[in-house]
């Protein structure tokens, strides 16, 4: 039953991918590991930087959240600093997710947070005092990270 | 067993706790408190009017089973559905919105209608019942079905999806997230509650089951006045009116149906005489290491300049830091410098620069030993109240043993028993006197209080002695055993009464914060 939604939600954001994403599969023949290249939105601090995302569906899904890891290294506030790259926000948390939702409003909520990190709801809080307190320190790590890594 | 009970509670008067019902104030925040007015109908409560007066250590309170709770769901919901004029599913999703506070919500109710009935997912639009439908060239949301024939459902929000995902959603909020009172539509960011009846139109039997006992878990837990009985697998639900600021002042230990007692306060197991800040600040000291760290300080000194912790093992009283090379003397702590030639025989008893750090040495090594001598008095009747289930299944082998040796009858050998039952409790109380003691500052009140506690202590080890006689003697010492099991619970029963009766008029002083 999954595996027809799964379906159409691919062959969905394969024709008309969600702005500036490229979506394949991590394996050929498994549909449940999404391979998400993000280019960062040209307005934001992250500009330049291409993203690549790690999308697993779980065997429950759309009744459980799809879980994102950054697999490219990224400052930010609402990212984990860690291997994981996890990010936990807003629909993907599993008491907001609604199964109706679809990965590429994942995406899109994605893009949002590049540009405009929520530092209120941060699972770094390091680096979301820095972005509240000191504006400048935080840009520069960011861009710094961005040519070290995400070139 | 049962005149000594009778012993327990009767006599003295009330001085107490009823003050909480009379001073009930009806304002906002304070959950439930009004339910006390209402008649009670169909429950039991009428039998407090028959108990005997109780002691300043007891409490009232009332023990209700799941359908005790069901229906005094049912009643609220009754209510308020008569007050505001909504329908019973509707009121009952309304209460579980506003934590069934039901002043606080007719309130909101009468003063904001359409906000607060949006805000709990009500919409405007609440009758009708829910219906199961088939909808011409539907495609389902969640699984991209669309052939024709789906059954599909939808609430009064009209957000539709075929029945097996609604079905499917459902299961997945009850059963692996445990929700119950707060599910909302599948719809994309709709709040709109889903209500019983929709449940029962969609879920299977037994979900349903599971369904309805979460709701009385949220209504028990939303409650102050209510409280699971944490005992396993029991499955009623203790009334108590004490407050959680009333517990510096009490300690409201309550017995439930299924025998287990346990304090209403912090769900922790009867711990009188000690309030429950005292009972948590206690475990946490017993529990972690901190006593460790008082052993480094008693058998330890610091290096007077970098402060790294030394032990001494045998030899010269001339100390070089191993860290910071600083050279000093261990029995004054003074620099060694100052010494001059009176090696290894340290005379400069009052010089200051040691003065300072022997001072702080002994007061450790003080605060280590008082501490230990609580600590084993707890730990070594705590270890025999762990021994009680020993004691218990001994018992009840001699019990059949006498029966059969000396021709005694059952009830004839019942004060075994209640021997039995009376060195648990009076264990149990014992234990917590001295974490108790263990923060209480002397006053005039702590004389009284050591000697209660002496007596309770000698009563008990003078039953607990006579227990472990061979069984052939056990028939012959019934009698002197009887008292004494009576004496113990008397015991038991100053003991407590003294304490409390202090604690609620707060004569005790502490040496800690009692937060």
């Amino acid at each position: 039953m999954a595996n027809k939604r799964i379906m159409k939600e691919y062959a969905e954001v394969t024709n008309n991918p969600p702005a500036g994403c490229k979506i394949s599969l991590e394996n050929e023949g498994d549909m449940n590991l999404w391979n998400v290249v993000m280019d960062a939105p040209s307005d934001s601090i992250y500009a330049g930087g291409h993203f690549k995302i790690v999308i697993k569906l779980p065997k429950e899904y759309p009744f459980k959240p799809p879980v994102l890891n950054f697999k490219t290294k990224l400052y930010h506030p609402n990212v984990t600093n860690d291997e994981n790259g996890s990010m936990c926000l807003g629909m993907l948390r599993p008491d907001e997710w609604k199964p109706p939702n679809k990965i590429a409003d994942v995406l899109k909520l994605v893009r949002t947070v590049l540009a405009a990190p929520q530092p209120d709801d941060a699972v770094e809080q390091g680096i979301a005092d820095q972005y509240k307190n000191d504006r400048k320190a935080f840009e520069k790590t960011a861009k710094d990270w961005v040519s070290k890594y995400a070139k | 067993m049962d005149s000594d009970d009778e012993a327990m509670s009767a006599t003295t008067s009330d001085d107490g706790f009823g003050m909480e019902e009379d001073s009930m104030s009806f304002g906002e925040g304070s959950v439930g408190e009004i339910d006390m007015d209402e008649p009670d109908i169909g429950f039991d409560t009428q039998e407090k009017d028959f108990r005997p007066a109780k002691k300043a250590y007891e409490v009232d309170f009332t023990v209700y089973s799941p359908s005790d709770i069901q229906a005094q769901q049912d009643r609220q919901i009754e209510d308020v559905s008569n007050i505001i004029g909504q329908p019973h599913e509707s009121t009952a999703i309304l209460l579980r919105y506003s934590r069934w506070n039901k002043e606080r919500l007719i309130e909101s109710y009468m003063d904001r209608q359409e906000e607060l009935l949006d805000k709990a997912g009500l919409g405007r639009d609440i009758s009708g019942p829910p219906k199961i439908k088939k909808v011409n060239g539907f495609m389902c949301d969640i699984c991209c079905e669309d052939r024709p024939g789906l059954e599909t459902f939808a609430m009064k929000c009209n957000h539709r999806f075929c029945v097996s995902c609604y079905r499917r959603y459902l299961v997945q909020k009850i059963q692996d997230e445990g929700e119950a009172a707060r599910i909302k539509c599948p719809g994309d960011s709709c709040d709109k509650i889903v209500d019983s009846k929709t449940l029962d139109l969609l879920v299977t039997a037994d979900l349903r089951d599971r369904y309805h006992e979460l709701l009385m878990r949220t209504y028990v837990d939303d409650k102050e006045n209510l409280k699971w009985c944490p005992a396993p697998n029991c499955i009623y639900a203790v009334d108590c009116p004490v407050k959680a600021r009333d517990l510096g002042k009490i300690v409201p230990t309550v017995k439930c149906e299924c025998g287990y007692q346990f304090c209403f306060g912090c769900a922790l197991s009867d711990h009188q005489p000690a309030a429950c800040s005292l009972v948590k600040k206690w475990m946490k000291k017993c529990e972690d290491d901190s006593e460790t760290a008082n052993w480094i300080s008693a058998n330890t000194k610091e290096c007077p300049k970098c402060v790294s912790t030394i032990e001494k093992n045998g030899g010269c009283n001339h100390m070089t830091c191993r860290k910071c090379r600083h050279e000093f003397c261990w029995m004054c702590m003074g620099v060694w410098s100052e010494h001059g030639t009176s090696w290894y025989n340290c005379n400069r008893y009052e010089e200051k620069s040691g003065s300072d750090a022997r001072d702080a040495q002994a007061k450790s090594r003080q605060s280590l030993e008082r501490y230990l001598h609580y600590y084993n008095r707890y730990a070594n009747h705590e270890q025999s109240a762990k021994l009680d289930k020993d004691i218990f299944l001994k018992t009840e082998k001699k019990m059949t043993q006498l029966q059969s040796s000396s021709g005694m009858s059952w009830i004839e050998v019942q004060f075994l028993d209640a021997a039995s039952q009376a060195l648990q409790q009076c264990r149990q109380t014992l234990k917590w006197t001295y974490a108790f003691a263990y923060y209480l500052a002397r006053n005039n009140q702590t004389e009284i209080f050591e000697d209660n506690q002496k007596d309770l202590e000698m009563a008990v080890e003078n039953l607990s002695e006579m227990f472990e006689k061979p069984t052939d003697q056990i028939a012959g010492l019934k009698v002197e055993m009887m008292d004494k099991t009576a004496y113990c619970n008397k015991r038991r029963v100053i003991l407590l009464d003294d304490t409390a009766v202090n604690l609620k008029q707060g004569n005790w002083a502490f040496n800690v914060e009692m937060s």
